[in-house]
């Protein structure tokens, strides 16, 4: 039989479970509490992070590797996001001369 | 395990630090240093191969492009006024809230350690494990992967694209 790691051998997995719920949850904070578009994408990226490590770490302890395939491919997902995301803040600040997602409440009515 | 618990205690508090700070320059910061931390956590979990891509994706790539815009938009002339006190508590109440059914959903369950998986394999995170899987089984979703890359690059040129014309809102 093969050393098991440290930490597998003696964290259980109810831990990562929690730890990921509470960074998923302080991503929700920022998206809903922060102003500030970029901040919002950011606390996104938090949240994807959240259910990467959730992944991970089940993918670990069954040792079984398609977790981990998922997770790179939620990474090529978030990397797309991420470039047509700042692009669209970027056209809006060169329209509106500001980041505030308050102020884009065009698109309510 | 004391060194799981510091880090773990360390990305929480560096991915409150992003939340909670003025400058958005310093919450980019936190941001790299967050997801340093969670490629230690996948350095404990034995997957090497998932902590170099994230440092090389998410540190390097991704949050270059978030320090460019940030430099970009000059920021500190019209700094975003926060939103009300009400709001702002409300979105912390909801954000609390979810917390607290997560918990409680989850609390109940018992999913033990991986001590007793007499099927344990250590080159489940390795460059060589994963490519097989890669290429063999998933060989479809990696090519439509690079379709989204392209489709993704084509819109981000034209949305930066300056329009003729006078502004549209």
């Amino acid at each position: 039989m093969q050393q098991i790691p440290d930490v597998i051998r003696q964290i259980p997995l109810n831990n990562y479970v929690w730890f990921s719920t509470a960074l998923f949850c302080i991503g929700i904070i920022g998206v809903l509490t922060r102003r500030n578009a970029i901040i919002i994408f950011m606390s996104v990226e938090l949240m994807l992070n959240a259910a990467n490590l959730l992944l991970a770490a089940f993918s670990s302890y069954k040792s079984d590797p398609t977790g981990q395939v998922f997770v790179f491919f939620i990474m090529a997902v978030a990397a797309a996001e991420v470039a047509v995301g700042l692009a669209i803040i970027v056209m809006i600040y060169r329209n509106i001369q500001s980041i505030d997602v308050g102020i884009l409440n065009k698109l309510k009515w | 395990m004391q060194f799981w618990y510091f880090l773990t205690a360390l990305t929480l508090i560096s991915a409150l630090m992003v939340v909670l700070s003025k400058n958005p320059i310093h919450s980019v910061l936190y941001l790299v240093f967050t997801f340093f931390c969670i490629s230690g956590h996948y350095v404990l979990l034995n997957a090497q191969f998932l902590m170099a891509v994230n440092i090389i994706v998410y540190a390097g790539a991704i949050m270059v492009l978030f320090l460019f815009v940030i430099m970009m938009l000059d920021l500190r002339r019209n700094s975003p006024d926060s939103k009300t006190n009400l709001t702002k508590l409300a979105g912390a109440v909801v954000g609390g809230t979810v917390l607290v059914i997560f918990i409680a959903a989850t609390r109940k369950i018992n999913l033990g350690t991986g001590a007793d998986n007499a099927f344990y394999n250590s080159q489940t995170g390795m460059v060589e494990n994963l490519g097989q899987i890669l290429y063999r089984n998933y060989l479809l979703p990696f090519e439509l992967v690079s379709i989204l890359f392209f489709v993704a690059m084509v819109g981000a040129v034209m949305l930066g694209k300056r329009e003729a014309g006078e502004r549209n809102f």
